[in-house]
């Protein structure tokens, strides 16, 4: 098929952004969105242009490297898939296809398609832990049992890939459900009782100093969460941020 | 030619580590605070490193490429980590772990550490579960496991099909609490871009900064590679984009020696190529074995009907399949070790049964497995009489619950949905065995320079059994290398910062600077990747799944050629100061270019069969790989001596004394 794209370009942290308009011919429906964009950018380079930088690793939809909005959406318009694991064969022959980065005060634009989204990292530096050290003196594996109810509610939790869809899709940039997801993994698994109430506390109070904004419950995160994180998790935040607060309060 | 010394504590293996621990020097708790290190990679090897080294107090400063520590691509592992815990009560033991590893290794594997990382390995499962790992769990709320290739006892642990990334969250979240301390420096977006040695002991890198193109100069009293493996220099694999050899090769050309090259692991259930713009393979885990079942029609003319599209896999009757692996290896069966699995595959398809319009191709079919979950399931909800329609239903749900994410991320991919139509898969690169050659201590030939996890060379001898990466990478970073570098820093407290300003740290930045300007000035006609493409052509078609003397001399010739020819005509678009991922990868294939060489050359001198590494040339009569102990039980540790088609073998005998040297054998 034979494609217009639509490219939001900029050249460093300070410049200023365009969108440039851009025709590829030849696109198989069995290719990657990401391949596309190395069919582009081979191209560029071959013209001997500066290709479109994007951010990108495993290819396979769980390092979180990959970004993109396309077409207004945070992935794409296929769901349950990152941007990486989006294929052709969801557009048609000849669409028009707006890619822009992820937008969020929180995640200022590095060039073109990349952005920083160290922020995330800084709010794992908080709390997202539990604080044992490495020693190899833990207790046996299987000391303590762990109902496999609240086990598979803290997998589906961990599972978040940290790619930050659900900050760049709400229209507060929040990072709810990515610090709701942490916080409900350690909060339903008997090892992150201890520092519960700590944790909360200092993982929203980091949150709300890097600049995300509040959850106003439209639900546009869970929707477009490649991993299908759900709403639970910010009710889970919730609901330990509000327990937390009033122990705080008592002490 | 110096001689390797690989450290191995005196005594019975079941000592050996115990003792060496308890006899090698440490670093008190209050001179750690005056002791840099750095480590570079921040997957399950350096991540769970970094954490271990800061929690004891060093000074760290850790790297990587990507953005976030958490995405190395330990992040993509997909089916479960080994550990002889016997659980299941199977008979499961440190020595059978040790035994299936150094036998799966084909014996090319250092007995010594292979014992160790089997007695580490029960300590794994507990330090992560402690961590908030959620490993799958039974009804009874204890922990699950599962079997992988190679081995009769199911001592698997696992997270559905992502394991790698749970594990490697730990590891981060570790290192995200020492990171929140101050005790690790982390520099995200930063590439190792050369090794620093001062009076020939390794003392810091160079690193770009890939925002700012900045070059710039770190020092520390020991440098830790956990870099990963390079299957990337085939183009194809299932490794990430970024994964590269550009670590390990610059410590390789400062005088570390590189260890076994040829040794690639070939994994069979990867999903089959489908076009040449494809960038990448896709793994589809070695659970599935477990579960499903991998066959070829019997027939040509089936094989022909189902290119054609004129027969659909699911109607072709049971007595026209041919269950090859189940026929060949009655006693391992679908579980066969991987480099056993792949070469089935090909003879399989190089007899022309191959089953998409490629030829290359072959089924793992989940069928038997969803009608057989099925009805277990429908008799223990009490179910009777349950129709064909709903024991499916039933059954695919038992499968969605194990793999679904692998059976979802393979619909995606081709559009098929693989638990109503069998899955088409085809060998494909996915590990490298070979790496950074290292002692007891994980030192290597440069003191002071650690190589954890893929990066090395050390556990899996020429083929590795499933499960057992994230095993050392675990084993290597929390439990290994944190004592054993204690030997060597314990030299270092006296020592003081190094300064960045000695004369080598000067010219190693220049040197990078300068290679630099040579790629981005080079105003060639042709892309990296056009390159890059090439060279992995080369390394499949004539170092890849059997190799014999006369293509691996083709190869060596041609990728010299190649080598001159990218120099000559290489293009590289933007800027040395800024962003440029183009820039990136011209300075990582130049590297991988470099080593296919060596791999070849390293391929070529190895004329037995071992492991992964197959030579046509040494086969068993049923078309086994024929190992030559007589000649060919060491290991070839290679120095660099300024060109690749030049380097020095060393060799490091293999010495078994735990362990009876036998031809493999899962029939
Ligand atoms: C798809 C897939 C599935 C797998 N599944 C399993 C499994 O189920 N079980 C199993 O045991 N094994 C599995 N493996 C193998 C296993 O995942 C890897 O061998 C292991 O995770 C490697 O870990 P590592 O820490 O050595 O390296 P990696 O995780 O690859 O980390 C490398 C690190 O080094 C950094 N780095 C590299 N070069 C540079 C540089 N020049 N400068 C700065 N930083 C650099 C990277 O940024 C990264 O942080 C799988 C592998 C793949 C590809
Ligand atoms: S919650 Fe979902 S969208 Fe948000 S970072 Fe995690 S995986 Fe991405
Ligand atoms: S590139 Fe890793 S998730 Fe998309």
């Amino acid at each position: 098929m034979n494609l217009t794209l639509k490219i939001y370009r900029q050249d460093g942290p300070n410049s200023k952004g365009r969108m440039e308009t851009y025709p590829v011919t030849d696109i198989s429906e069995h290719m990657s969105f990401l391949e596309m964009l190395d069919v582009l950018n081979e191209q560029l380079v071959n013209d001997g242009k500066e290709p479109v930088a994007f951010d990108h690793d495993c290819r396979e939809g769980i390092c979180g490297m990959c970004s993109l909005y396309i077409n207004g959406e945070a992935h794409g318009p296929d769901r349950g898939v990152t941007t990486c694991q989006l294929h052709m064969r969801k557009f048609k022959d000849g669409d028009t296809i707006h890619i822009e980065p992820w937008r969020a005060a929180a995640f200022p634009i590095i060039k073109d398609l990349v952005v920083d989204r160290s922020a995330m990292d800084r709010i794992m530096n908080a709390g997202g832990f539990v604080s044992v050290n490495t020693s190899g003196n833990t207790q046996d594996a299987n000391a303590i049992p762990i109902p496999k109810v609240d086990a598979d509610k803290a997998f589906d939790a961990a599972t978040c890939i940290g790619c930050g869809a659900c900050v760049a899709t709400c229209k507060n940039s929040s990072a709810m459900l990515f610090v709701g997801a942490k916080v409900s993994q350690l909060a339903l698994l008997p090892q992150g009782q201890v520092e519960r109430t700590d944790r909360v506390l200092n993982m929203v109070a980091q949150m709300d100093e890097e600049g995300f904004g509040n959850c106003t419950n439209t639900g546009a995160c869970e929707v477009e969460c490649p991993k299908g994180i759900s709403l639970e998790n910010i009710a889970r935040l919730n609901s330990e941020f509000l327990i937390a607060s009033l122990k705080a309060e008592k002490k | 030619m110096s001689i390797l010394d690989s450290k191995i504590p005196e005594g019975p293996i079941k000592e050996k580590w115990t003792n060496h621990k308890n006899n090698i020097n440490v670093v008190n708790p209050a001179n750690k605070r005056h002791i840099d290190v750095i480590v570079v990679g921040t997957g399950l090897a350096g991540g769970a490193a970094a954490a271990s080294l800061a929690e004891m107090g060093y000074n760290v400063k850790a790297f990587c490429f990507q953005d976030s520590p958490r995405r190395a691509h330990s992040i993509a592992a997909q089916g479960g980590i080994n550990a002889a815990k016997n659980y299941q009560n199977d008979g499961d033991s440190t020595y059978r772990l040790f035994y299936d590893t150094v036998k799966g290794g084909d014996y090319r594997a250092r007995e010594a550490n292979v014992y160790r990382l089997a007695e580490v390995s029960a300590n794994i499962i507990d330090q992560c579960v402690a961590q908030g790992v959620p490993f799958a769990r039974d009804y009874g709320g204890l922990l699950d496991n599962r079997s992988f290739g190679g081995v009769l006892v199911s001592r698997t642990f696992y997270a559905k099909g992502q394991t790698g990334q749970q594990l490697l969250l730990g590891a981060y979240s570790a290192m995200s609490r020492q990171i929140g301390k101050g005790k690790i420096e982390m520099l995200n977006r930063h590439e190792m871009l050369d090794l620093v040695l001062v009076d020939g002991k390794a003392r810091g890198i160079i690193a770009r900064n890939l925002i700012t193109g900045e070059i710039e100069r770190h020092s520390a009293h020991a440098v830790v590679l956990g870099t990963g493996g390079y299957g990337n220099v085939f183009f194809l694999s299932t490794n990430a984009m970024g994964s590269n050899v550009t670590a390990a090769w610059k410590a390789h050309k400062k005088g570390a020696y590189f260890a076994n090259p040829c040794f690639t692991q070939i994994h069979p259930t990867c999903i089959p190529r489908s076009g040449d713009y494809q960038s990448k393979l896709t793994l589809m885990s070695e659970s599935l074995r477990n579960d499903g079942r991998i066959w070829v029609p019997k027939k040509k003319e089936d094989v022909i009907a189902i290119r054609e599209g004129r027969l659909r896999a699911v109607d072709l009757k049971e007595e026209d399949r041919d269950y090859y692996l189940e026929r060949r290896y009655p006693a391992f069966g679908n579980l066969v070790p991987r480099d056993v699995a792949s070469r089935a595959a090909k003879e399989r398809c190089d007899a022309g049964f191959g089953v998409n319009e490629t030829g290359e191709a072959v089924y793992l079919d989940f069928a038997a497995a969803i009608m057989r979950y099925g009805t277990e399931k429908a008799t223990v909800d009490g179910i009777h009489n349950a129709s064909e329609t709903m024991i499916r239903e039933l059954g695919e749900k038992v499968i969605e619950a194990k793999y679904g994410n692998l059976f979802q991320m393979y619909e995606k991919i081709t559009d098929d949905d693989p638990y109503k139509t069998p899955m088409m898969i085809y060998p494909a690169v996915h590990y490298t065995m070979g790496g950074i050659w290292v002692d007891y201590n994980l030192m290597t030939t440069i003191p002071g320079c650690y190589a954890a996890g893929e990066a090395n060379f050390s556990d899996h001898g020429a083929n590795r059994l499933g499960a057992s990466a994230l095993m050392q990478g675990l084993a290597d970073g929390y439990f290994v290398l944190p004592y054993t570098i204690g030997d060597y820093l314990a030299n270092e407290i006296r020592t003081g910062k190094i300064s960045t300003d000695l004369p080598e740290f000067i010219e190693a930045e220049r040197a990078v600077k300068d290679r630099i300007s040579t790629l981005l000035e080079n105003k060639g006609s042709k892309t990296v990747d056009h390159f890059h493409k090439r060279l992995g052509k080369i390394m499949w078609d004539n170092v890849g799944m059997a190799r014999n003397e006369e293509g691996l001399k083709k190869a060596i010739a041609e990728i010299k050629a190649l080598r001159e020819e990218f120099w000559k005509d290489v293009f590289v678009p933007g800027k040395a100061n800024g962003l440029n991922p183009e820039l990136e990868k011209a300075g990582r294939v130049a590297d991988f270019i470099e080593l296919g060489e060596l791999m070849a050359l390293d391929a070529l001198s190895r004329s037995e069969s071992c492991g992964g590494h197959f030579r046509d040339e040494s086969r068993t009569d049923e078309g086994e790989a024929l190992r030559d102990d007589e000649n060919f039980a060491f290991v070839s540790a290679w120095e660099w001596t300024g060109d690749p088609s030049k380097a020095a073998l060393h060799k490091e005998a293999l010495e078994f004394n735990d362990i009876e040297l036998k031809q493999r054998s899962y029939k």
